[in-house]
């Protein structure tokens, strides 16, 4: 009798699990039905930037951009686009990227790479909310950019910018390593013009 | 190779069964009445000779006025097919009988049927969504969604 209590407090039943997801995919979705504007801060950065240029700014970015590890998230076709990247024959080692970390809290980049349904969109802001600062979010393939051939279906999120800023995007269906690769040393540049001293004002 | 039986012999041979149960025969298929489904499912997989043992595959098809819904059926004791076709009428509460008790492979295909396509099947022991989530409105593969 204790015990059926005690199960009772904590153990839920199909139903409420069931109905719980269906509210947190609903308020998200009601959330997000606006693509998040992508940052031009970076840019306008420049000029600021030369003013307080600092070695600290220097050596920081450069560590963080050698080694950029991503976080293992592969959604759909262009998961296998990613993992060809990482193995062997592209070898993203060359970058320091060759740890796709499993679990998010030692990751600095998301790949999202491949179809963002609804139903999957929750458990992509909590991987990327539990990301620890800075993170950066590469959007791989035309699906995670707009949704895709899947745009205005039932099921698919039309960009994944409508839940977390992008920094790059890679269009392709799916984008060849090279290009994963090309969209990966953007980033690194985009992270070399990172000031941290403003970026922490 | 797996042979595709008659649909016009084994129509026969259900009709001669079950009195009144099968509307029409195809090249491979047999399309029956939604009431007598599980009768003649129940005798497909346990006649001798017959033995679908395997369930591949269920299909549901809307065709405006009606929704039919296919089951493929193997036997892989004697290494044969067959496609048994039942219909359902009405838009608001399609409803056909469950077919879990007989083949377990059932269990999921109904509940995604049911997800898209919004039939209903009556004896299943947990219908509920399988693909999309609680709460969501209406059924997507139907032809009038949207």
């Amino acid at each position: 009798m204790e015990v059926d209590d005690i199960a009772k407090q904590y153990v839920y039943s199909d139903t409420e699990l069931d109905s719980a997801e269906g509210e947190a995919i609903e308020s998200l979705k009601a959330q997000s039905q606006q693509p998040i504007p992508d940052s031009d801060k970076w840019l306008s950065e420049e000029l600021r930037k030369n003013i307080l240029v600092t070695s600290v700014d220097v050596v920081v970015n450069w560590a963080r951009r050698s080694s950029l590890w991503p976080v293992n998230f592969g959604l759909a076709c262009c998961a296998f686009e990613m993992i060809a990247t990482a193995a062997s024959r592209f070898d993203i080692a060359r970058f320091g990227m060759e740890i796709f970390r499993a679990s998010p809290r030692q990751a600095d980049l998301m790949i999202v790479a491949g179809t963002v349904t609804w139903k999957m969109a929750p458990q992509l802001k909590r991987i990327y909310d539990q990301m620890p600062e800075p993170k950066w979010v590469l959007a791989m393939g035309a699906c995670a950019i707009s949704g895709g051939i899947f745009t205005g279906s039932y099921s698919v999120v039309p960009g994944v910018s409508c839940i977390v800023p992008v920094d790059v995007y890679v269009p392709g269906c799916p984008p060849r390593p090279e290009a994963l690769l090309y969209g990966i040393r953007m980033l690194h540049n985009k992270i070399a013009k990172n000031s941290f001293i403003t970026e922490s004002t | 190779m797996t042979v595709a039986l008659s649909g016009d012999e084994i129509g026969g041979r259900l009709e001669e069964q079950f009195p009144g149960s099968v509307v029409e025969t195809g090249l491979n298929s047999v399309l029956v009445r939604s009431e007598s489904l599980v009768k003649i499912a129940t005798f497909l997989k346990t006649a001798s000779g017959l033995e679908f043992d395997y369930l591949s595959a269920i299909t549901s098809v809307d065709y405006n006025d009606y929704f039919e819904v296919l089951y493929q059926l193997t036997s892989i004791k004697h290494n044969h097919s067959l496609v048994v076709k039942t219909r359902c009428h009405g838009r608001e509460n399609p409803t056909l009988p469950s077919v879990v008790s007989l083949w377990r492979g059932a269990d999921f295909q109904e509940r995604e049927i049911y997800d898209l396509m919004g039939i209903r099947f009556d004896g299943h022991p947990n219908l509920k969504h399988i693909f999309l989530w609680e709460g969501f409105p209406g059924h997507p593969l139907r032809k009038d969604y949207e």
